[in-house]
């Protein structure tokens, strides 16, 4: 990748790539009130719905979970017409090659999200159903990125005299965060996947102690007492053991992101963009912990629960899209210094031509 | 003299002792408070407004996780025979020329919510409501899992099973409160308390057993019992956790 290659800027490209990231982000939050609502199971068949071809499935017929899973395969369907859009779009216009693999990348993915949501459908296999909102997630970075890519701000990266490079340090502790962030994410959507509800129902607490007892006994009294209308799996000592893993890491995820506003400040100045990201990066994070909070309190509300998963998202793609930029900056920066040494060597070779020849 | 000898084979045969199948009888008791039962009418109606509608808004459903009678009679609870030993007892099913059980939505409830059959025993799924719903079967003990649709006045939807399992779930995902629990043994030798609590395991064959009694919320307990000729009580008393 080189921000240096002299790229066309393509407008229209990148508002579509724009307008495709925030469908996939609705899309992200449909898919979550599937789960959210357990709907996921509501339309037994795939492609079809109820025997109708999707589009034409009547509208009085979407009632009760069919609402959340038929406008989520619907709204799939849209986002899947907008990315492959995009990745032709990309293939014709964009000169980088590189540009052209992330298209078919893109493309590639929403393919297998569609199949995996369907295969969830038609095999009856919740795993799938943790795996399609992995891969979700992954998928929203990825139109991100091509929406960074395809942005003035990217192309014009290599230009700005003002940009310095990034310390190692720094990169590195964004990098871990976000990877840290995206096994927070696997471990909710295994926690949405076990369909048992709020594994521990109390906060600060975790039924009633620090750590829970996770005895059988206890397990067995936790269940006999627990009176759901929904979500009514019995719950395990695993399931009560991830939810405190889940609250641990979110725990370490804070400190991390405090910890990399105050070495941005340190390091790269309050007024540089990629602090400012960083400073919103950790709002996004106190709001998250804010909804996981309501998510225990609210017994998993559905609108708190989906919020959670979509701040969830926002919070990945800020890690990623920071170290990207941080990426493209070195790499801008080490661009001009090898440009600025061709340059000099350049003069010195002339220099040295110029003095044989008087010589 | 044939008389005589017809005579004599009858009064032998009488005389002779014949293994009579017994009944076990008994009552399920629950002792304390249960937990208070949730109302799920504001769920219901967020939802899926045409399954409110069915009810009069002051008498909402309610989920009937511990339906406990005024002394303590304990429903709903599954009572099944294991041998001396603590284990199922297999190859005795006669599911095959059974009735078929009947699990039937209604008011967008599964009714009844706990239920018992055999293995290869026909199990009709009826809607009797007048919107769809989705019939979605999970197992934990290697059953065939099925998601089905089933229209308003759509035809009964027929499964059998053939393994043994203790609260196969059943439930609708379009309306994701509704469930029922289907439990499967491979013998005819269950029953299920009534709203008096009472249960009746009929022509158990004598000998040793280990009798269980299991509620989905409060899991199994178990007492030995032995039949022989005559009919057999086991009660059972459940305690709040």
């Amino acid at each position: 990748m080189n921000a240096n290659a002299p790229v066309k800027i393509n407008r229209p490209l990148h508002w579509f790539a724009v307008l495709a990231a925030v469908a996939t982000f609705l899309l992200l939050g449909a898919g979550g009130l599937v789960t959210s609502h357990e709907a996921g199971m509501s339309v037994p068949d795939w492609p079809n719905s109820y025997g109708y071809n999707m589009f034409a499935f009547p509208v009085s017929k979407w009632t009760g979970g069919i609402f959340y899973e038929h406008t989520h395969r619907l709204w799939a369907s849209v986002v899947g017409l907008m990315t492959t859009i995009l990745a032709v779009w990309i293939c014709l216009k964009d000169s980088r090659k590189w540009m052209k693999w992330l298209g078919l990348a893109a493309f590639l993915l929403v393919v297998l999200q569609g199949i995996l949501g369907g295969l969830r459908v038609v095999l009856i296999d919740a795993d799938l159903g943790v795996v399609h909102g992995i891969v979700g997630q992954t998928f929203f970075v990825l139109m991100c990125a091509i929406a960074l890519f395809t942005s003035r701000f990217w192309i014009e990266l290599a230009s700005r005299q003002k940009n310095f490079s990034v310390p190692r340090g720094l990169r590195g502790h964004i990098l871990f965060v976000t990877i840290l962030i995206f096994l927070q994410l696997i471990l909710g959507a295994t926690m949405r996947g076990q369909h048992a509800g709020l594994a521990i129902s109390d906060f600060p607490l975790a039924h009633g102690k620090i750590w829970p007892d996770t005895s059988a006994d206890a397990i067995a009294r936790y269940n006999a007492n627990r009176i759901e209308v929904t979500n009514v799996n019995p719950i395990t000592a695993f399931q009560i053991i991830l939810q405190m893993v889940h609250r641990i890491v979110a725990l370490v995820i804070f400190i991390g992101v405090a910890a990399a506003v105050g070495l941005s400040v340190k390091r790269l100045g309050k007024k540089d963009s990629l602090t400012k990201l960083a400073i919103f990066w950790l709002a996004l994070i106190v709001l998250q912990i804010a909804l996981g909070i309501a998510t225990v309190l609210t017994n998993k509300a559905a609108d708190v629960a989906t919020a959670h998963v979509l701040v969830g998202a926002l919070s990945l793609v800020t890690g990623a899209l920071w170290c990207i930029i941080a990426f493209g900056r070195n790499v801008a920066v080490c661009d001009r210094r090898i440009e600025e040494q061709c340059s000099q060597s350049a003069a010195t070779i002339s220099g040295e031509t110029a003095f044989a020849a008087n010589k | 003299m044939r008389i005589f000898s017809n005579f004599l084979l009858v009064a032998i045969l009488a005389a002779m002792p014949v293994a009579r199948a017994a009944d076990i009888t008994g009552v399920i008791t629950f002792k304390g408070t249960p937990p208070p039962e949730a109302d799920i009418g504001p769920t219901m109606t967020a939802a899926s407004p045409d399954c409110a509608a069915m009810y009069d808004p002051a008498k909402m459903p309610t989920t009937h996780f511990y339906v406990v009678g005024a002394k303590g009679e304990f429903a709903d609870v599954v009572v099944s025979l294991k041998d001396a030993d603590g284990k199922d007892i297999t190859g005795k099913s006669t599911g095959a020329s059974a009735p078929p059980a009947v699990l039937d939505q209604k008011g967008c409830l599964y009714t009844p919510t706990i239920l018992a059959i055999q293995t290869d025993q026909k199990l009709t799924v009826r809607n009797s409501d007048p919107c769809i719903h989705n019939v979605h079967i999970t197992s934990t003990a290697g059953n065939p899992e099925h998601n089905d649709p089933q229209m308003p006045g759509g035809a009964d939807l027929t499964y059998t099973f053939p393994k043994p399992e203790m609260f196969l779930t059943f439930q609708c995902d379009v309306h994701h409160w509704m469930f029922a629990w289907v439990s499967i043994f491979d013998n005819p030798y269950f029953s299920i308390s009534d709203k008096d609590g009472k249960f009746t395991i009929k022509n158990v064959p004598p000998g040793k057993y280990t009798i269980e009694a299991n509620h989905r919320k409060l899991g199994a307990k178990t007492q030995s019992v032995e039949v022989d000729d005559k009919d057999v009580t086991v009660n059972f008393t459940f305690e709040a956790k």
